[in-house]
């Protein structure tokens, strides 16, 4: 029976209960991502960050979405219409779907029923999460070039080849977590690293150079600082974007932060154990006790959101040539020396 | 039955995708409907069961071949096709001859023998492990052959591309 040991009715409804769940708490932690970047990018510029809008400035992105809302919504004249249209609509797609094939806990039962924490498993969900990033590069060179402008055009194309370069390092830098754990499905990457830290891909896997290259493809693949030329606002405007405004802006805003989000998901599954840790089995209820891994899940993704933050507002960019080379000539070679040395690990393991 | 719907449902949007390439008069809109074809395609290599082929369609034709596709038309600056007035003799002998050339196709396909049995839904093996024994197991020689031809092309187009040097 595919859906377990659950009948289609409750199948059903525990998916699309699971579904509005996690699309809810993604949409609210894009929204905090942003809040959370411009406090801490603040701190480090010795400033506070937004204070003013609810305590902590914890408000502001409310303020920011009504802002964005009541906007004037211009389309200019001579665009392409229907890919200026298509175009930010592709960019939020991609950036939502990956959150439905991420195990974010173990199972939980609530009345009888167990079901696991997770929308959707299948045994090639890590390509699938990779084909939908492959996708994604369409919604950035499409908005370039429908904007018919040319400071849009060069941002688009710059972003765009920036992006499918980076694809093929961060592919490449998977490869040996897949080949120590021999199943493309998350749970099980997730599953082969329980126990405890040393377990984790990153330190008993020897991962840690595959870690640092999924890190610098990560950082190019979503375009941020120190990769983020083609959204340089002293170089080109503001790129890809420049000719959007109100509600389709925001769209490729929320897109961006929901890449980092599912970029930082990812790490911590592939690279940093998932969700598993210590559920305090004795001491909790279980409901409570099936909810301990989901916290420390979110440990994880809230540790990566930091770095990134951090990495922010602490580096300069690279200029596009440099950035180019760093993809081919450095990351590529790299990525595959540690597919090599990681197979000859594995042949002679076993 | 889900099978079925499933499969005249990606069928469809491969065909419309196919003939809507065909009909758009601006080479990006040709192009995007030929991504739209790959995608049908990639559906239909999952219901065969070739889950990882599907996956690799999408990952690197989809992906990566239709975005340079779209890299070259943008840069070209590619306009729009002009509509030149068709010639009324190719219509009047062109219309017939299609419907009778097609006609005869499917009567001759549909009378000849099948020669390999019909495949089922999922009758592929196409999980990773699977592959991964064709590719460097039976078949190794073809695929050493075929990265050697690649990297022959790839180092055409490097000559080619290369600025002359003065």
């Amino acid at each position: 029976m595919p859906t377990g040991n659950l009948t289609i009715v409750q199948f059903l409804i525990a998916s699309i209960i699971k579904i509005a769940l996690f699309l809810f708490v993604l949409l609210t932690g894009v929204a905090y991502t942003v809040w959370l970047e411009r406090k801490v990018v603040g701190h480090i510029q010795n400033r506070w960050g937004p204070t003013r809008v609810g305590p902590f400035g914890l408000l502001q992105p409310l303020a920011d979405g009504l802002k964005f809302i009541f906007k004037e919504d211009l389309t200019p004249p001579y665009v392409h219409r229907f890919l200026y249209i298509l175009a930010p609509m592709l960019s939020l797609i991609t950036a939502l779907i990956s959150i439905s094939l991420i195990p974010v806990g173990d199972t939980i039962t609530i009345r009888g029923i167990t079901t696991p924490i997770q929308i959707t498993d299948t045994n090639i969900s890590l390509l699938i999460i990779l084909g939908v990033t492959s996708i994604g590069v369409y919604g950035v060179a499409l908005a370039g070039w429908s904007s018919n402008s040319k400071y849009s055009m060069l941002g688009s194309l710059r972003a765009s080849a920036q992006m499918v370069s980076y694809e093929v390092a961060l592919g490449l830098s998977l490869v040996g977590v897949l080949m120590l754990t021999g199943s493309f499905s998350l749970r099980k990457i997730v599953e082969a690293q329980s126990g405890w830290f040393w377990h984790w891909n990153v330190f008993g896997g020897f991962q840690i150079v595959a870690f640092f290259i999924y890190l610098c493809a990560a950082y190019a693949e979503t375009n941020r600082i120190p990769f983020d030329l083609p959204e340089a606002e002293t170089e080109l405007v503001a790129g890809y974007h420049t000719e959007y405004s109100s509600m389709k802006f925001a769209m490729f805003f929320m897109a961006e932060y929901a890449n980092m989000v599912t970029v930082a998901c990812l790490a911590s599954i592939l690279f940093l154990g998932g969700y598993s840790g210590p559920k305090f089995e004795a001491f909790l209820p279980p409901i409570l006790s099936s909810l301990m891994p989901v916290i420390w899940f979110l440990a994880r993704v809230v540790f990566f959101l930091f770095v990134y933050i951090w990495v922010r507002g602490t580096l300069p960019r690279f200029r596009y040539d440099q950035l180019m080379a760093f993809s081919w000539k450095f990351l590529l070679p790299l990525a595959l020396a540690n597919i090599m040395l990681t197979g000859l690990w594995v042949a002679l393991r076993a | 039955m889900v099978h079925l719907v499933l499969f005249i449902i990606f069928g469809v949007i491969c065909v419309a995708g196919a003939v809507n390439l065909l009909v758009q008069r601006h080479p990006i809109d040709s192009a995007l409907s030929l991504v739209v074809v790959m995608g049908a395609l990639a559906g239909l290599y999952l219901l065969l069961g070739a889950e990882f082929l599907a996956a690799i369609q999408v990952i690197v034709y989809a992906g990566a071949v239709m975005v340079l596709f779209v890299f070259t038309i943008m840069l070209l600056n590619a306009g729009m096709e002009e509509r030149t007035r068709g010639s009324k003799v190719a219509l009047m002998f062109g219309a017939p001859g299609l419907v009778i050339g097609s006609v005869l196709l499917a009567w001759i396909l549909l009378q000849s023998k099948p020669s390999v049995r019909p495949v089922g839904v999922g009758s592929l093996y196409g999980s990773a492990r699977t592959i991964g024994h064709l590719l460097f197991k039976d078949f190794l020689l073809p695929f050493e052959i075929t990265s050697v031809l690649i990297l022959i092309a790839i180092m055409g187009a490097v000559v080619l591309a290369r600025r002359e040097s003065q």
